[in-house]
């Protein structure tokens, strides 16, 4: 899928050294209009910070981003441009492990913040905006409560719902359910379901949620110290990989 | 049953809280004894205590703008201590450890005896800036003073916001300067306020300093009047008694203003947010 349209997402040869650990060893990764790619493999493997380094909240040591034709080289002799950056952030949005919401304000104050002051948008339209992107997640009723008065998968939609605000080209998951009790998984799996599916938003999806990636992966990419090793469709990657350690992984969690 | 037995089974019948307030009683029954004993002029007190109290506002005035003036040099200070520009970083880190280290009565006079020595290398418009009045000078001492041990408190509240904060505020692209404003500091004032109370509480105390360069508030009354006719222990004693009166009182609205900071932060029937 999508490989003549141009991808919205685009990592090429990212590198990213912490002291003397090389936690990603030259990534490649294309993701194209719509498509939905969830990226597994162990704890510590280097998913999350990979897809840190799409919304360069992980800057990477050296190799280059792009994100809807925006394009951001890391490296030596690459001085850090902030507003590349920020480019690239406001067109990419981010769910948390753990929520992030910001607790000094009300879920809908939550929502409209980054409209308002990234993209200056007046309030009404803002509202407007926050209100249906909380429909979406079907929080809407919660408008203006408190963050604290939420159970973890409300906020969970909450948050989903701030990143939805910004209209992004592209939604990064990062360990999206792992911090919620088990009986709240479902609910906001179903709202990424319902995102993926029905409103065919571009998503990049780091979980341990096998059963979500099947159903919903356009493809799974499977994550090995720091090397993307094995990528393709859910049905033909389960069960049918090539590299052994993503055949021992699979069966350790199906 | 031996005598202490008998008398713990006796206490056990009240509770703690009685029982403190029969040892306040008895503080204040010894206090008087001492009072008595000691043939204080009360009479003498009495007549004096309106002139003494007249200084209630100018110490209340004082130590309302000291801290007016304290809390945006602690933001700055702040702000300085943990920004990367070496500038600003060195300009508020010599503030906060210069003015930590020297005594209070020291910058006090530096200002108000200090300053007015340099106004003849000032051009003539602006000799003026340099030679301050009494209340003036203290304000200013105060605020500077308070602001350099405030910008630490305001330093943690800040430090206080965890980084998922700011990651998230960053994810949607804000600036940093957006991401301070508007997420961190209202978290970060939100959890100063209390201390920011308890200064203002140390401040009407250290306001009496100020007395020393003349300024006609509280504690200046009282000595001067307790010098002049050397019954120094009556007036010294409403001074105290005045302060403690003042302190206690704004401590009480403080616990309050706590308590009800925390309402926002804490969970229907649960505990407190924990971040």
């Amino acid at each position: 899928m999508g490989t003549e349209a141009r991808p919205v997402v685009s990592l090429r040869g990212v590198r990213k050294v912490f002291g003397d650990n090389e936690v990603l060893k030259g990534v490649n990764l294309d993701v194209g209009p719509g498509e939905v790619v969830v990226i597994f493999g162990r704890s510590g493997s280097g998913k999350s910070t990979l897809l840190r380094c799409i919304n360069l909240l992980e800057e990477p040591t050296s190799g280059s981003v792009e994100v809807d034709g925006i394009r951001y080289e890391a490296g030596p002799g690459n001085r850090p441009r902030r507003s590349a950056m920020r480019e690239i952030r406001s067109r990419t949005g981010m769910v948390f492990q753990d929520f992030n919401l910001f607790p000094h304000l009300s879920v809908i104050e939550n929502v409209v913040e980054a409209p308002v002051t990234v993209k200056r948008m007046p309030r009404a339209e803002a509202d407007r905006l926050g209100i249906r992107s909380l429909e979406k997640v079907g929080v809407a009723d919660k408008k203006d409560e408190y963050p604290i008065r939420l159970s973890g998968g409300q906020k969970q939609r909450v948050a989903i719902a701030r990143a939805l605000a910004m209209q992004p080209e592209v939604m990064l998951f990062d360990e999206p359910t792992s911090a919620l009790d088990p009986e709240l998984i479902g609910e906001v799996l179903a709202v990424m379901k319902d995102l993926a599916l029905e409103s065919g938003t571009t998503m990049v999806v780091v979980t341990h949620e096998m059963g979500f990636a099947r159903e919903v992966a356009d493809r799974m990419a499977f994550m090995h110290e720091g090397n993307l090793i094995e990528e393709g469709p859910p049905a033909e990657l389960v069960g049918g990989a090539r590299d052994p350690r993503t055949r021992r992984f699979l069966e350790a969690v199906l | 049953m031996n005598i202490r037995d008998r008398l713990e089974a006796r206490s056990a019948h009240y509770s703690f809280r009685a029982k403190l307030a029969v040892v306040w009683i008895l503080i204040f029954v010894a206090l008087a004894v001492l009072f008595a004993a000691f043939r204080f002029d009360t009479a003498f007190m009495l007549q004096w205590l309106p002139f003494i109290l007249a200084g209630v506002p100018l110490t209340i005035l004082i130590s309302i703008m000291g801290i007016l003036l304290a809390v945006p040099l602690a933001l700055l200070g702040a702000l300085g201590r943990l920004s990367r520009n070496p500038v600003f970083n060195g300009i508020s880190g010599f503030y906060v450890s210069f003015i930590r280290g020297t005594p209070l009565i020291v910058q006090i006079f530096f200002i108000y005896l200090g300053l007015p020595q340099l106004a003849q290398y000032a051009p003539g418009p602006l000799q003026g800036l340099f030679i301050l009045g009494t209340i003036t000078s203290g304000v200013l001492a105060l605020g500077i003073n308070y602001g350099a041990y405030m910008a630490e408190i305001f330093r943690a509240g800040i430090q206080s916001v965890g980084h998922g904060q700011v990651e998230a505020a960053q994810a949607l692209g804000m600036t940093r300067t957006q991401t301070m404003r508007r997420i961190v500091l209202p978290q970060a004032i939100r959890v100063s306020i209390p201390p920011t109370g308890n200064e203002f509480i140390a401040m009407i105390k250290d306001s009496s300093l100020v007395g020393i360069v003349g300024t006609q508030e509280l504690f200046f009354r009282a000595s001067k009047i307790g010098r002049q006719y050397f019954q120094n222990l009556e007036t010294l004693v409403i001074a105290a008694l005045i302060y403690w009166l003042l302190t206690s009182i704004f401590s009480y609205f403080q616990g309050r203003l706590e308590r009800r900071l925390a309402r926002g932060y804490v969970r229907e029937g649960g505990g407190p947010h924990g971040h």
